[in-house]
């Protein structure tokens, strides 16, 4: 019988499976932050409860923390209240809690691996669509809501439909000008933003093989644009020279045999999947969003597209909404868009690997007159990493602000936000509709088109300058 | 949480797809700590406008939303679903759904109604020739229906979740009927696995 590696997992997580309910899946890990756990904390308070399992729950700020005045009292009281929240059913649950000014406060998903929290076969949860970033290293990990994080915190578990297996299978080498960025936005642009709904991905082939860890970070990030409920990659050697020597990583005879158990988590040959989809990864130029998902966009040599010329009715009226929302006339060339914001960081581009590739690109160099330019590491520790290196100083040579740890413009929940009508070029996931402030307009790219798009003022690549 | 077997008033139709949480409940709302007081941020943005669906008369007594496939997807934000609930909003009538938007749905009580693409285009049009129809949502039988049209659509919604809603089931008192097994899995588990006790 042959499994694939959703079933290895799924399987080896199933508590209960009762007649007529879905199965009981155990939760090896629950990251938890400040915005969508209150009302979870509060659920279980009222009900009588206790969180079961707090040897298996992390928590951190990140969602609405400031990135800039630390030193100084949480301006936005909301903001401040909520955090404070989090504080308080840290302490009470018996918590652990990485607050802001932690050397290892950060965003969810980026301290979560840093920490080697996150493991080949485990499930890992959080009220996060964007846990499915964990799946790189052959987890199964995806994003849940408020009451399923308190059925959590009270059970350890959650019922879940087991949904279908999907294969996506890169095949080939991405070209020197390409970064699993493009890689990612090109297979959301072929599956589309419902084409994953129900489904688990598994991204397999020559050109996933050869991505590294972070690499396989930023793609299993975005599945959740596809509409997928997780994606994973099997483990190899590149996951466990990661892992190795990290803080909650296993150590000595422990490490030997997680080892043996971790290389038996790969689909096994002859498995079938529900569906699969293939693609060339040769055929595949640096991506940049258009329109207000992150399946509407193009590379960085086209133009913008002729909402006349779609297939469909539906995909001409979302294409006219969303041109007329970006500001956008059909035919203009991508380079010839100006920006006025550049936001490099997020779970999805804001490790040390993506700092490094932007740095590449803008030392010597300065930003473009009238760009506002920021970069806000994933993590502290992330940001410790990048000036130990210097790379703080190749940014604010610059004219980047250099910031600290946090979701910051990805989702403008802390005062980063774009001006009405304001456009980025911006490293994180979303383009939706006032995803980075109202009004905002926000374009998909890569950490090294975001950082030649800087220096140019305009949509660039590096060796356009 | 209170039961839900039949939802009959009027409708908002939203014929949009891909609609996405962060359109149904802006981030700036997501400061709150409480499970309520989200109706005047539904749909935020949009609402700017006078001519949105929401804004036209009648809207505010609505009890359904018919909207175009994908609804919901994006964020995990179960405040999307508390939104739509404090605006008066009992179920969602949509081809398709964000996986996780239906699950938020499901445990806080919001009928998630899953109807097919034609369907959906049915429903539409006849919500465009009479935009006051009262539309019946019945949990029970899985069905919309506009009976002032003669059309009746049924919906898709698992068993256990149709279960769930029917009778109001609180998801973790179920759950907890299972703690021996849960017990039982615990002390299986490989040594190596992370923990943060003793942090």
């Amino acid at each position: 019988m042959t499994a694939r590696l959703f079933d290895k997992i799924w399987d080896r997580h199933l508590v209960a499976s009762p007649e007529g309910e879905p199965p009981l899946l155990f939760i090896d890990m629950h990251l938890v932050h400040e915005v969508t756990s209150p009302q979870a904390f509060e659920g279980i308070e009222l009900a009588g409860r206790k969180v079961r399992r707090p040897d298996l729950t992390v928590a951190t700020m990140d969602h609405d923390v400031p990135t800039i005045g630390l030193d100084k009292p949480i301006a936005d009281e909301l903001a401040a209240k909520q955090i404070e929240r989090l504080k308080r059913n840290c302490e009470v649950h018996g918590v652990t809690l990485f607050p802001l000014g932690s050397p290892e406060q950060g965003i969810v998903h980026v301290i979560g691996p840093q920490l080697g929290l996150t493991q080949p076969g485990m499930t890992i949860v959080c009220g996060d669509s964007h846990t499915s970033t964990h799946g790189a290293f052959g987890t199964l990990a995806f994003g849940i809501g408020t009451s399923e994080v308190e059925h959590v915190l009270a059970t350890q578990t959650l019922r879940q439909a087991k949904p279908a297996a999907m294969a996506v299978t890169v095949d080939g080498e991405l070209g020197p000008e390409l970064t699993a960025k493009d890689l990612v936005l090109g297979i959301i642009r072929a599956l589309g933003t419902g084409g994953g709904v129900g489904s688990v991905i598994e991204y397999r082939g020559a050109a996933v093989r050869a991505l590294s860890m972070q690499g396989r970070m930023t793609v299993c990030n975005m599945s959740i644009e596809g509409g997928a409920r997780a994606g994973m990659i099997a483990p190899d050697d590149t996951t466990f020279a990661f892992l190795e020597g990290r803080q909650h990583s296993p150590k000595g005879s422990s490490w030997e045999r997680a080892l043996d158990d971790w290389r038996s988590l790969a689909t096994d040959d002859g498995a079938e999947f529900d569906r699969e989809i293939r693609i060339d990864a040769s055929a595949l130029r640096p991506a940049v969003t258009w329109g207000t998902n992150p399946a509407q966009s193009v590379t960085i040599d086209d133009r913008v597209p002729d909402p006349s010329a779609m297939s469909t009715p539906e995909l001409r009226q979302g294409a006219e909404r969303a041109l007329a929302y970006m500001g956008l006339t059909p035919g203009t060339a991508i380079r010839d868009i100006p920006v006025d914001t550049v936001f490099i960081g997020s779970c999805t581009n804001g490790r040390l690997e993506d700092l490094r590739a932007a740095a590449d690109v803008v030392r010597g160099r300065k930003v473009s007159p009238g760009v506002r330019a920021l970069i806000v590491p994933g993590s502290a520790r992330v940001k410790a990493d990048a000036e130990a290196e210097g790379l703080d100083k190749a940014f604010t040579d610059a004219g980047f602000e250099w910031r600290s740890a946090g979701c910051s413009m990805c989702l403008g929940m802390n005062g980063d936000i774009l001006a009405p009508g304001q456009r980025s070029a911006s490293t994180s996931n979303r383009n939706f509709e006032g995803r980075q402030g109202p009004g905002g307009r926000t374009h998909l790219v890569s950490p090294a088109v975001a950082a030649a798009t800087a220096v140019a003022g305009h949509f660039s690549l590096p060796g356009d300058l | 949480m209170p039961g839900v077997k039949r939802i009959a008033g009027r409708t908002v139709a939203l014929d949009r797809r891909d609609v996405d949480t962060d359109q149904i409940i802006p981030a700036s709302w997501l400061k709150r700590v409480e499970r309520s007081g989200f109706a005047a941020g539904l749909f935020g943005a949009w609402r700017e406008d006078p001519g949105f669906v929401l804004n036209r008369p009648g809207a505010a007594e609505a009890k359904v939303l018919v909207a175009g496939s994908n609804f919901g997807c994006g964020s995990s934000r179960e405040h999307a679903v508390w939104a739509l609930q404090d605006f008066g909003f009992q179920a969602v009538v949509a081809p398709s759904f964000g996986d996780i938007f239906r699950n938020n749905a499901i445990a806080s009580g919001l009928v998630p109604a899953k109807v097919t693409e034609e369907g959906v285009a049915r429903l539409f049009a006849a919500l465009a020739a009479g935009p006051d129809a009262e539309v019946v949502v019945d949990v029970a039988a899985r069905e919309v229906a506009i009976p002032s049209a003669g059309l009746a659509e049924p919906f898709e919604l698992a068993d256990y979740a149709q279960w769930r809603l029917l009778e109001g089931l609180d998801d973790i008192g179920l759950t907890l009927r299972h703690e021996e097994e849960i017990t039982a899995f615990e002390a299986s588990r490989p040594v190596w696995l992370p923990s943060l006790a003793g942090q």
